[in-house]
């Protein structure tokens, strides 16, 4: 395990230095250069000399490989830059928008789990009855309906017909009123975590299914335990081991994948923010920001890497 | 051939005239095959101009008129066809999803095939590289590369074919990697082929399976990251008629005119659920050990 963990932390380090790469080199690729990409029109104005002192000042004026290990050492650091339309540093608004997203995501795998478990396990212990195809269709209509297409019906259902505008703009904080909090995340989550739990419940499904037709589960029939003990005491753990790491993966990608969501119920996490930053030109944003979602996901894959070798006894990453 | 396999390779009988027969015999399979055709129909009657009116044509007059004769999908804000505009969208869909995918199939097998062929420090140079693209939520890497590139159908396309590029690349390796230890390969290079050679006429014919499958699956994402990109008003460009954009239009005036979101709505979820149905048809007719 020591191993495996040593190995996959060394592995991690190119990959982090790739993205950063990425991330750099993307950026700098925009048409043009990064003055007249963020200043716009704006930038026409600038004279000669104002135009130099701006390229001083954000370092455009030394060679590339060297703004990027500048850039990087800040970074390691904690300085992502500075916002210019904000006139904040890059880290302090990924700090204040994070939490929002973190908690969107969190409602909606719990969300996901709630529904898709059970769902999956009754679809799999009724196999090929009426609650078997019924859960398959849920699963089968959860995967096809985009996030963007269920916020957007959610809200129309909402508005129209119980006259609630759950993005109204005027969001509040869990720490300032928990229970508001919840109930202007409610929806958005359920939006998030709907094709999850459609993943979720045809993951619990098909491996349930697996391990019901397992020896030692027929073994465990055969000594004439109660069915409901088969399932809750011999079959339930090894079925949800796939569950999580699919939670775990799915983590990853809701954290990365909230910004249309946000957008849709107006809520001012860090999506929303990337979002307002590419049509606001605000490239050291856009930088700060990806780079930060990148890094989570990856920290999270590996995460899941080792959650799942620490509750599966059978693997073992030693050998 | 495929019993010790390792990883999924193409089964010989998935290559004979059986193949459509079993295809249609499985019922994901036919219903993604049937979804599939009638959005490919749809798509390219779009694309050729044969729509009830211009989809582009503005009839004031006409302005959000409910789904009736002769609109039978009713009109948007600008007295325009929904349904012309539904199956133009359906045909920047397709132009869309075929581009972006064939881009993605071509280079992502190219470099997969490649690694998994050659091995050593290529396999770990290209491997390596894939994995950092592996680093980011696809629709999040699409949205750089589009921010980068700036917004449109065209540099939407080449962000969905960047995106899945690395999926490709990943799926094509692992067959090989079993593909080129088995004996015919083996005979291949004893006989005094060239590696590339053997590489197009004995390797790649037998990976062929599951990137049929991921082609599907890709195709449904791919529709998926458009009408998403162009919903958050980064892809296809208004006028030009996208399901995206229309679903984007449609949010500030769904109450009055609900069939602006549903049309368009129900065209996203059935050309997604058509791609998904025959990926996982085409997975249990190509992959024998999902054969029960």
């Amino acid at each position: 395990m020591l191993r495996f963990l040593s190995q996959r932390l060394i592995a991690f380090i190119p990959t982090l230095i790739g993205i950063s790469i990425l991330v750099f080199g993307a950026i700098r690729l925009v048409p043009g250069d990064i003055i007249s990409a963020t200043l716009g029109t704006e930038a026409g104005m600038l004279t000669q000399a104002q135009r130099a002192s701006l390229e001083r000042y954000y370092g455009l004026d030394k060679p590339p490989l060297e703004q990027y290990f500048v850039w990087m050492g800040e970074a390691l650091q904690g300085n992502l830059g500075q916002s210019v339309r904000h006139g904040r540093p890059v880290t302090e608004l990924i700090a204040e928008h994070f939490p929002l997203t973190l908690e969107l995501a969190l409602l909606a795998v719990i969300i996901a789990l709630l529904v898709g478990v059970p769902f999956g396990l009754i679809s799999a212990i009724r196999h090929n009855t009426w609650i078997d195809f019924a859960g398959r269709l849920f699963a089968l209509i959860g995967l096809a309906v985009p996030n963007f297409l269920l916020g957007t019906l959610i809200i129309f259902a909402l508005s129209v017909y119980f006259g609630i505008l759950p993005n109204a703009g005027n969001y509040v904080d869990f720490t300032e009123d928990p229970l508001r909090n919840l109930q202007q995340l409610i929806f958005p989550a359920i939006t998030l975590g709907f094709a999850f739990a459609a993943s979720v419940m045809r993951m619990t499904r098909s491996s349930m299914l697996e391990v019901l037709g397992e020896d030692y589960v027929r073994t465990a029939r055969s000594k004439g335990l109660r069915e409901r003990t088969v399932i809750t005491r011999h079959s339930l753990r090894n079925a949800l081991i796939p569950v999580v790491t699919l939670v775990g993966i799915e983590m990853g990608y809701l954290l990365g994948g909230t910004f249309i969501i946000e957008q849709i119920f107006a809520l001012p996490g860090i999506g929303r923010l990337l979002i307002n930053a590419i049509s606001q030109r605000e490239y050291a944003l856009v930088q700060g920001i990806v780079l930060f979602i990148a890094i989570n996901f990856v920290i999270i894959n590996l995460l899941v890497d080792l959650v799942y070798a620490a509750i599966d006894p059978r693997i073992s990453y030693d050998g | 051939m495929t019993a010790n396999s390792p990883s999924l390779v193409l089964d010989q009988r998935a290559q004979g005239p059986g193949f459509l027969r079993r295809l249609l015999g499985n019922i994901s399979g036919a219903f993604g095959l049937l979804l599939v055709c009638i959005f490919l129909l749809v798509a390219l009657l779009g694309a050729a101009g044969i729509t009830p009116f211009p989809p582009d044509k503005q009839t004031p007059i006409d302005r959000l008129k409910p789904p009736d004769a002769p609109y039978l999908m009713g009109t948007d804000l600008f007295g325009r066809d929904v349904a012309s505009r539904v199956m133009s969208g359906a045909a920047n869909s397709l132009r869309v999803a075929l581009v972006s995918v064939a881009l993605s199939t071509l280079v992502g097998t190219a470099l997969g095939v490649t690694a998994g062929f050659v091995g050593g420090w290529v396999d770990n140079t290209i491997m390596r590289v894939m994995d950092v693209f592996f680093a980011f939520p696809a629709l999040l890497l699409a949205l750089v590369v589009v921010t980068v590139l700036g917004p449109g159908l065209n540099n939407a396309t080449l962000a969905i074919a960047i995106v899945y590029t690395p999926i490709f690349a990943r799926v094509a390796r692992g067959p090989v990697l079993s593909v080129k230890e088995m004996e015919f390969v083996l005979a291949a290079r004893c006989l005094g082929k060239r590696p590339l050679g053997v590489l197009l006429m004995h390797v790649l014919p037998n990976t062929l399976a599951p990137l049929i499958v991921q082609v599907s699956l890709a195709l449904s994402w791919a529709l998926l990251t458009e009408a998403a990109l162009s919903f958050l008003g980064l892809g296809t460009q208004p006028p030009a008629a996208s399901w995206g954009v229309m679903l984007s239009e449609s949010r500030g005036i769904a109450e009055r005119a609900p069939w602006l979101m549903i049309s368009p709505g129900i065209a996203i979820m059935l050309g997604v659920l058509g791609f998904n149905l025959l990926g996982d048809g085409l997975r249990d007719v190509l992959d024998p050990r999902m054969r029960r």
